[in-house]
């Protein structure tokens, strides 16, 4: 199981702040947050962005930093810099409105972070380097391993071509396996590998195997490359130990990697907490809303090039990334990989093939354009739709149990014997879906970002779902890490946006027959309502944010809804900005095949819902 | 976004073009700063480490991995020729006895008494970084390149595939709105980069290399014919390294699409010219656009360093709209009203209006248009 995405350095008490400056250096954007205290509660107040200036010809990260804050003090009035420096604390000088406490950025410039891991066994320690690379917020390259089929000059020539930021090899239990581990650093040792950036400094590699194999590896590996030996990821097959090797790859991010970025010495000068990679950011958050809550919840946060997905589910928090999946210099990737007909089946007009793939490849080749006619907006959030659904599947193949563990099995076992490592990610459990990325926060109507997401997710029985206000998640996970209390108090009131409650029974139906009766107790002076769900059937009914109501539904007897089939369910359900989404389309959802009356279905369901203005 | 605006590509007639030219890993620089070089001059040079190949000798000759040592022929460090036997088991009947040849020329890397492995290196493979352009050097950067500049007209496409090239321009038709068919396509055009129209087809790609031209530059192609060209359906673009057997840049997108008349006439002008050409694209930050560089006569450039960083778009500016329903549409920018505007969509965003040559005007989202530099 995953370790904690809690933050890598010990978090002290609460910092006593009042005006906080954060920052995300993103691979095109840097956007900036002001966040103040206003009486006891941490508001997120003015915002700012401006280019990323990683890359020539200014190569000095700050340049667009200093762009992003100076939006902010324009847009505040606040004075924060004093030329090329962050005035601190707030009230610097007797003026109020000078100065800010504290700086803090995370950071995915330049590509992020970019790691190739390798392990014993691919299923076992090769798996467990990989979760751990992806919680401390990496993109994983590759999975080297003894038995990944390829032979040893392949695996040689490709450790050589790859040209990672930092390598992660793992390996054998504590008293297992030597001989595979000591084979994948002599492999790694005649390949000589490179890191991406800076061509003089040595690539960083960190060693997280079984201890009886450090000395060897220390041997192999010391020389070529800057070694760094922690705890085994794997000590025994029963137990994954993340942490301290997630933790050596945050200081080696900020050690090695970054400072050889232009312009991070400087700016790792001028934060006041260590900068963080993004996604590792967005999964701290992520993390204490789960724990806050008490609740599972998957995160989603669809860019431009790539998808992250996040879980917490019984507390434990597991991070993929897709690095091809996303919506503008990815968006043919996601035709690539999900097929035109799943696209297609999304979009509710007919469209010859040939324009709708010239239509992605001139997204792809020009990915900062937007949607300008309704049918281009269709066709995004088609994309959309599928690029979600994708980044689940690989979400869930990989947030699983130990494989290798032995299980013991009761007399009651016998009639259900699941292997072990089977995904911990369980619909049904679900509580709450947050998405993230410009498609979900920015869609022109709320009720877009929640169908995109019913649609990729399917979520049965009850589900809250929410979106991310304006992507300051990265910025809020950076603050907790120093100020827990400002980082919720803004996520609370400024981040998150609550869409509502969706709910769709289990099970298959034809078109109009009676799929489950349902009866909705308001709170305050509102009406009851009660009425029939017709299979085939979307259903809006209002319910605006912090509004909750009790909602009872009696499913058919072939029909489910988390209590077994038949079987009436009550459960409380936030509203939102869009309300109950009532779901007759059954689970798993079943698109017809026939295109007239899958155009037929679509338009249906979205003008129940709203889903689109009707063009004149 | 207050200093944000989509850069547009550059189609201009006399700039200044500095290349940086590194190896992958540290090297030798073969010329010096202010040599005059060509294209086809090598630069710098390095040796890539040769391939390695792994024998598990223990397993092979059925001992212990600490006992390979003791069997070997050849130590480590020593050549070996392909079949070479380095290691050898001591059989009692030589009839038993067993042998290991390498599999390849080169070197004994390293021995693992851990694994048993031995670790066979190949001789390693000169590397040449030619200069691409014709220029002049203007830095040396020690062990690792140079700086190459030159006074050139410039054209940067918005997508390319396959590596660099040079030769002769020719133009492929006689307006940016004509195809560019097989039949336009002359055994004559060998090794040149020839220029055609609004699009072109898989047929005409096959003819092109058929008949060795070095490279093709049209405003538009389909993406299943890319898809063929290729073999496969690109994903992100990120281009450059394809082996092709030739270089394809596109001027305006994917679909049948006018060459730009000014990118059109520039070509135009300087048929019969040397031209350098490099398919390589990579649209992230950091962007890297295909591009056509056509070296100016003479000297090293004295003027005209690269254009000035623009502010934003201006009234009076060109712009080529890049999206859906006008996409390809070149105009000239007539009014940037300030307020955000809500469009078909329902968002609400910052627009500009149009004004196209036949006198119709359009409000067009200001991320969906692209100012015609140069």
């Amino acid at each position: 199981m995953s370790a904690s995405a809690q933050a890598p350095h010990s978090k002290a008490a609460d910092l006593p702040l009042s005006v906080i400056i954060a920052t995300d250096c993103g691979s095109t954007t840097t956007k900036a947050i002001l966040i103040e205290k206003q009486g006891d509660t941490f508001r997120q107040t003015f915002r700012g962005e401006a280019p990323t200036t990683v890359e020539a010809p200014f190569e000095d990260v700050t340049r667009g930093v200093l762009n992003a804050i100076a939006e902010v003090e324009e847009l505040s009035g606040r004075k924060i810099l004093d030329g090329e420096k962050i005035i601190t604390p707030a009230g610097a000088g007797g003026n109020p409105k000078a100065g800010v406490d504290i700086y803090v950025s995370t950071s995915s410039a330049g590509g992020g972070l970019q790691m190739m891991v390798a392990g014993a066994v691919q299923s076992m320690t090769g798996e467990s380097a990989q979760r751990c690379a992806l919680g401390a917020g990496a993109i994983v390259m590759d999975i080297l391993a003894s038995n990944d089929g390829r032979l040893p000059h392949e695996k040689i020539e490709r450790i050589r071509s790859l040209r990672p930021d930092m390598i992660l090899l793992a390996g054998g239990t504590d008293g297992g396996t030597i001989t595979h581990v000591v084979e994948m650093a002599e492999y790694i040792s005649a390949a000589e590998p490179r890191p991406r950036l800076g061509i003089t400094y040595s690539l960083p590699l960190i060693y997280a195997g079984n201890i009886q194999a450090r000395d060897r590896v220390t041997e192999i590996l010391g020389k070529k490359t800057a070694l760094v030996v922690t705890d085994n990821i794997r000590p025994t097959l029963e137990r994954e130990n993340l942490a301290p090797a997630r933790n050596k790859i945050h200081d080696l991010f900020l050690e090695h990697v970054m400072a050889q970025a232009p312009g991070y010495k400087k700016l790792i000068a001028w934060a006041g907490a260590p900068i963080v990679p993004t996604p590792a950011a967005v999964g701290f958050i992520m993390e204490a809303l789960a724990k806050r809550d008490n609740i599972n919840l998957i995160g989603v946060d669809i860019g431009g090039a790539t998808t992250d997905v996040f879980s917490v589910y019984d507390g434990v928090f597991n991070r993929t990334v897709s690095a091809n999946l996303g919506m503008s210099y990815s968006v043919s990737n996601v035709l690539a990989e999900a097929g035109l007909a799943n696209i297609m089946r999304w979009v509710p007009f007919d469209l010859d093939e040939q324009t709708l793939r010239n239509r992605i490849k001139n997204k792809m080749i020009r990915p900062t354009t937007i949607p300008q006619t309704l049918d281009e907006l269709q066709i995004e959030q088609a994309i959309a739709r599928e690029a979600l659904r994708l980044a689940l599947i690989h979400h869930k193949s990989l947030a699983t149990g130990l494989k290798g563990v032995q299980q013991e099995r009761t007399i009651s076992d016998i009639f259900e014997q699941k292997a072990s490592g089977g995904s911990l990610i369980d619909m049904l459990k679900l509580d709450l879906i947050v998405g993230s990325g410009g498609i979900l926060s920015h869609a022109p109507r709320r009720i877009q970002s929640m169908l995109m997401m019913v649609d990729a997710y399917e979520p049965p029985g009850f589900t809250t779902l929410s979106v991310d206000s304006i992507f300051m998640m990265p910025h809020l996970g950076v603050l907790s890490t120093v100020n827990e209390k400002a980082a919720t108090d803004v996520f609370v009131h400024d981040c998150l946006v609550y869409l509502g409650t969706c709910i769709a029974p289990i099970g298959q139906g034809r078109d109009g027959e009676k799929c489950a009766e349902y009866q909705i107790t308001f709170r305050g002076n509102r009406q009851p309502e009660s009425g029939t769900l017709t299979f085939g059937e979307l259903r809006l009914i209002a319910l605006g944010d912090n509004e909750r109501a009790q909602v009872t539904v009696k499913p058919v007897k072939q029909v489910d809804l988390g209590e077994g089939k038949g079987a009436p369910v009550t459960r409380e359900a936030r509203g939102g900005a869009v309300g109950l989404l009532l779901d007759g389309r059954g689970r798993p959802l079943q698109l017809p095949t026939d295109a007239r009356t899958r155009v037929a279905a679509l338009t249906r369901w979205h003008q129940a819902v709203g889903l689109y203005p009707t063009v004149k | 976004m207050g200093h944000a605006y989509t850069p547009g590509l550059t189609v201009t007639e006399r700039t200044t073009v500095r290349k940086r030219r590194l190896l992958p890993i540290p090297g030798t620089v073969m010329v010096a700063q202010g040599d005059r070089v060509k294209a086809a001059t090598v630069v710098a040079q390095t040796e890539l480490p040769g391939k390695v190949h792994s024998i598990n000798v223990a397993n092979l000759l059925g001992i212990a991995p600490d006992e390979v040592r003791d069997y070997l022929i050849r130590k480590e460090g020593n050549p070996v020729q392909k079949d070479d036997v380095i290691a050898e088991n001591k059989p009692f009947i030589k009839f038993l006895k067993t042998d290991v040849r390498s599999p390849v020329q080169g070197t004994i890397d390293t021995v693992s008494t851990v694994t048993g492995q031995v670790l066979l290196r190949e001789p390693p493979r000169r590397l040449e970084l030619l200069a691409y352009i014709d220029g002049v050097v203007a830095d040396v950067h020690p062990r690792q390149g140079v700086t190459i500049e030159t006074a050139c007209t410039l054209v940067q496409g918005i997508f390319g595939v396959g590596g660099e090239t040079w030769g002769e321009l020719q133009m492929g038709v006689a307006s940016p709105e004509e195809a560019l068919t097989p039949d336009k396509l002359r055994p004559d055009m060998k090794g040149k980069i020839v220029v055609g129209g609004s699009f072109l087809g898989a047929d005409t790609l096959a003819r092109a290399r058929e008949i060795g031209a070095a490279a093709l530059v049209i405003g538009g192609i389909h993406d299943k014919d890319l898809r063929a060209l290729l073999g496969y359906d690109l994903g992100v673009a990120i281009t450059g390294t394809e082996k092709i057997g030739i270089t394809l840049i596109l001027t305006e997108g994917f679909g049948t699409i006018p060459m730009a008349a000014k990118t059109f006439a520039l070509l135009s002008k300087h048929q019969g010219q040397k031209a350098s050409v490099s398919g390589a694209t990579q649209i992230r930050a950091g962007v890297i656009r295909p591009e056509i560089i056509i070296p100016a006569d003479g000297a090293r450039a004295d003027q005209g360093s690269a254009a000035a960083e623009r502010g934003g778009i201006q009234p009076g500016d060109h712009v080529r709209i890049i999206r859906d329903p006008l996409f390809g549409k070149i105009g000239q920018v007539s009014a940037l009203p300030p307020d955000l505007r809500q469009i078909e969509t329902e968002s609400h965003v910052r627009v500009l209006e149009v004004g196209f040559p036949d006198q119709t005007r359009a409000i067009i989202p200001r991320a969906n248009v692209e100012i015609l530099e140069g």
